[in-house]
């Protein structure tokens, strides 16, 4: 019976006769195909009444995405009208006020580069040399032997996340027998980088709930077990989403163990000079892995600590052994990037270009990072005040004043965590991270009463 | 592709693990010793080798930006009125995912028609890409993954870029006649011939309007042929349009051919760039549009296009989102850009006009009516490669190696110089 009204809303809503294509096949998804009439649907009945339509979209088993874990949670605080609600989700950062912070330097930059009247331009398939060249030097130290030898190829990207796939991408076209090795935990888009440009992956250990530190002998055997070759994830300052970062002592044994394996060293900048306010102390275990030797890979962000974050600024650096290798690299990631997008969004490097290029514009710059920190410190301080106070088990909080840069890792699991967001509104990711960037002082306070809640009462 | 590394690692005689034998010195080997110098992109190293040129002659018609009657890059107006509104107020927090919903909102009421029913049952399912580029290849990873046994159909020829693009999202092509050497037009029957011979519900990539990089366009009738064929096979059309409102000077007229597509019920997708009719190039912004069955059926198909984005570049830029939104959504903006864009079409067909009256002028003894017949920002001269050397190694004149010149290079100025130029590397042939 459906056929045949499927067939009378052919004729009479289709003015041509066309036929029905043979074979006509409806796809979905972890089906086999069918060989059926692709007005024989539910649906159909409904567009009897609309004009034409006789084509079945070949997307109709298109599932529905899981929400992004971390992006999902701005989405639900958003749609929350609980006045005491708090975002601890997303790593942006907020001053005092819970505000987003659009910083001096970049107003003054941009009101310039206005000024200026600049055009708009496709930047080279590698970006704004100008970007190019002062955050390599940001990164390695203008004076540094990989940049005054040209050993350093540099591409912008897409912030963090566009680097990290660049970079993926190139090694599974140059390495593709080549593995990744990701802390564990880590941010969660670098599965998803690793995944779509299909370069697999395994987990060293990283986390260790016991200490709520870090798992070092774990983390060196997993590295040390891992296949020769292997390009090891490393975040250069601020570890997401733990907030855990090795000692330099502990820098080194790493670098040995990665040394004595052949693998090569691949770190994620994500917040250099947002960790401790400081540019060259945040750079710490990338200067040192290369003053050791190693080529290297590097994916750099100005989100968080330019405050740039939609603009999408960031760069994959790769340091080479001689200026000759890093010239043909920086020719196949060009290559690798121009069907992506073809060049990189202008606006973003030109304010990193005009702030760090200009003398006092840069010492600005220094000093508002500073602040963001210190705010960051400070609030840690309060927190872990609130919660030793008020926590009369006798647990040890110290880890929250150990742990440095955004994020801290409360040591939480999801239920407790859902715990967090269900009764105290208060919405983070469900492996216990809390962005500090989203808490005031003000807060610290309901923010000890609901941790200590969630963690003594939720099993 | 990880066959052709293997291969390559193969012929240098490397294995996986260079020895690193005296790390700390610069002595060690290098990881990255089977890696290849690449070849310049063929349309982007023309500007480069301009650049390098010190000729006072020397004339750009290679790459597709526009430039004004002195050969200038241009601002619109309308951008920078944007602009001032935007600098320095507006924080930069992330985009949803998605991008900017006005953006997207605008986007689609120009792809698909201001009052489009489809826009109120909210059956697209849209995400902001990276201009063009981005948006091609977010359908391309989507293709890839939700319909793995299909492949795209690409026109020939094409934007080089195209084949790039499926290709890294290793999605297999395979080509349609298109372009017609002799007519320097279109070779509408052995397209036809293609489309028919095609199996069923194959995906097709067609140029909306202003071909790149041929300038050659169906008319509206052969479209409407087009459409009905693509309805008996049931192939998908997907449609980068680049050039709305820079082909004809009126955006409506540029998206005919989509909008005879929707009449005739086809589901399709759409890329979408403001590169070139906002002049917005570097700041990358564009749209990837999809149209669905229904409303839930667009959501779950945005989510996905969102799931494919994020390990890309998490969330586009939002700068030159802000300036599309801001003149779309401001009335008197809106006819400012309507007007400036028709300004730029304008100026591209006076100087087809331009460039055809000199050469005819000269006397050449070939026909150059495909310089006004074809339409948008290129002509697809017929030159050969050779010819397009001579060009510039006598003539100081930079074009690709296809015999594409951008006319937007064109000038009143070099026009005369131009014509010249191509007479006197064509008077023989």
């Amino acid at each position: 019976m459906a056929s045949a009204l499927a067939s009378v809303a052919l004729s009479t809503t289709f003015a041509r006769a066309v036929p029905l294509p043979e074979n006509s096949m409806v796809q979905r998804i972890g089906a086999e195909k069918k060989h059926d009439n692709p007005l024989f649907k539910g649906k159909a009945f409904r567009r009897v009444s609309m004009a034409v339509s006789v084509n079945v979209s070949r997307f109709e088993g298109v599932t529905m995405a899981p929400p992004d874990p971390i992006l999902g949670v701005s989405e639900a605080f958003r749609a929350d009208t609980n006045d005491l609600k708090l975002n601890l989700g997303v790593g942006a950062y907020r001053t005092e006020e819970l505000q987003p912070y659009v910083l001096n330097v970049v107003k003054k930059a941009e009101k310039l580069m206005l000024e200026r009247g600049e055009n708009k331009e496709y930047l080279p398939i590698e970006g704004l040399a100008a970007f190019n060249k002062v955050t390599a030097e940001l990164l390695f130290g203008a004076d540094n032997s990989v940049i005054q030898e040209g050993r350093v190829a540099t591409i912008q990207g897409l912030s963090g996340t566009g680097s990290l796939r660049l970079a993926a991408a190139f090694i599974h076209r140059y390495f593709p027998d080549a593995k990744a090795l990701i802390s564990s935990p880590t941010w969660g888009n670098h599965k998803n980088i690793f995944n779509d440009a299909r370069v697999p992956w395994s987990e060293y250990r990283y986390y260790d709930p016991r200490t709520v530190g870090l798992d070092f002998d774990g983390m060196v055997a997993d590295i040390k077990a891992a296949p020769d070759g292997s390009f090891v994830l490393l975040h250069g300052c601020a570890h997401n989403p733990t907030g855990i970062d090795p000692t330099p002592e502990q820098w080194e044994k790493i670098a040995d163990v990665i040394q004595e394996k052949n693998h090569i060293p691949f770190f994620d900048v994500a917040y250099q000079g947002f960790a401790s306010g400081s540019l060259d102390a945040d750079a710490y275990s990338v200067r040192l892995f290369v003053r050791r030797g190693f080529e290297l890979l590097v994916a750099q962000s100005y989100s968080k600590n330019l405050g740039l974050y939609a603009e999408r600024i960031g760069a994959i650096n790769v340091v080479c052994s001689s200026s000759d290798a890093g010239t043909r690299v920086k020719s196949q990631l060009k290559r690798l990037a121009r069907p992506m997008y073809s060049n990189p969004p202008v606006h973003g490097a030109r304010i990193v270009a005009n702030v760090v290029g200009d003398p006092n514009l840069f010492n600005e710059w220094k000093q508002e990072m500073e602040l963001m920190a210190g705010r960051i410190k400070n609030v840690r301080q309060r927190l872990y005040e609130n919660l030793s106070e008020k926590d009369k088990s006798g647990k040890d909080w110290s880890f929250v004043l150990k742990q440095i840069g955004m994020f801290s890792y409360t040591g939480l699991h999801k239920a407790q965590s859902d715990h967090m967001t269900d009764k105290w509104h208060i919405y983070m990711t469900k492996d216990g991270r809390i962005s500090l960037a989203g808490l005031s002082l003000s807060k610290c306070e309901y923010l000890a009463d609901a941790i200590i809640d969630s963690f003594h009462n939720v099993d | 592709m990880a066959a052709i590394s293997r291969e390559i690692l193969k012929r240098r005689g490397i294995h996986r693990s260079p020895v690193m034998a005296t790390i700390g010195t610069r002595s060690m080997a290098s990881w990255f010793g089977h890696v290849e110098p690449a070849a310049k992109d063929p349309i982007l190293g023309v500007t480069e080798a301009f650049l390098a040129d010190p000729s006072p002659d020397k004339v750009n018609v290679g790459v597709g930006a526009y430039r004004d009657d002195n050969g200038k890059p241009v601002v619109l107006e309308c951008v920078r009125e944007a602009e001032r509104r935007i600098a320095g107020n507006l924080n930069m927090e992330y985009l949803p995912m998605g991008g900017s919903i006005k953006m997207i909102e605008e986007s689609l009421k120009l792809a698909y028609g201001e009052d489009s029913e489809l826009i109120k049952e909210k059956r697209i399912a849209a995400v902001q890409a990276l201009s063009g580029t981005g948006a091609c290849r977010l359908f391309a990873d989507f293709q890839k993954r939700f319909l793995p046994d299909t492949q795209i159909y690409i026109p020939i020829p094409t934007w080089a870029n195209h084949h790039n693009i499926w290709r890294d999202a290793c999605v297999p092509q395979r080509t349609f006649r298109y372009y017609h050497p002799e007519t320097r037009g279109l070779d509408f029957a052995s397209m036809m011939d293609d489309i028919k011979n095609a199996p069923n519900g194959s995906f097709f990539l067609l140029h909306a309007c202003a071909h790149n990089p041929t300038g050659v366009d169906p008319s509206e009738e052969q479209w409407r042929e087009i459409s009905y064929q693509f309805k008996v096979k049931n192939h998908f059309p997907f449609f980068d349009m680049a050039y709305q409102g820079f082909a004809s000077g009126d955006p409506n007229r540029d998206a005919k051919a989509i909008r005879i597509f929707l009449e005739d019920g086809h589901l399709i997708g759409c890329a979408q760039s403001y590169a070139k009719n906002m002049g917005l190039y570097g700041q990358r912004v564009g749209c990837l549009s999809i149209l669905c069955d229904d409303e839930l059926q667009a959501v779950a198909v945005k989510s996905q296009l969102q799931q494919l984005a994020r390990p890309m570049y998490s969330n586009p830029p939002v700068h030159g989102a802000l300036v599309v939104s801001i003149i779309l959504g401001d009335p008197e903006l809106k006819s400012l850009w309507l007007k400036e864009v028709k300004g730029m079409a304008d100026r591209i067909i006076g100087m087809r006009k331009a460039l055809r009256e000199n050469l005819e002028k000269l006397g050449s003894p070939l026909s150059w009516e495909h310089i006004t017949n074809q339409i948008g920002m290129f002509c697809y001269s017929g030159m050969t490669p050779e010819q397009v050397d001579r060009l510039t190694d006598e003539f100081h004149i930079y074009m690709t190696r296809n015999g594409r010149i951008s006319m937007a290079g064109v000038t009143t100025g070099n026009a005369g110089y131009l014509a010249n130029a191509i007479h006197e590397v064509t008077k023989s042939s």
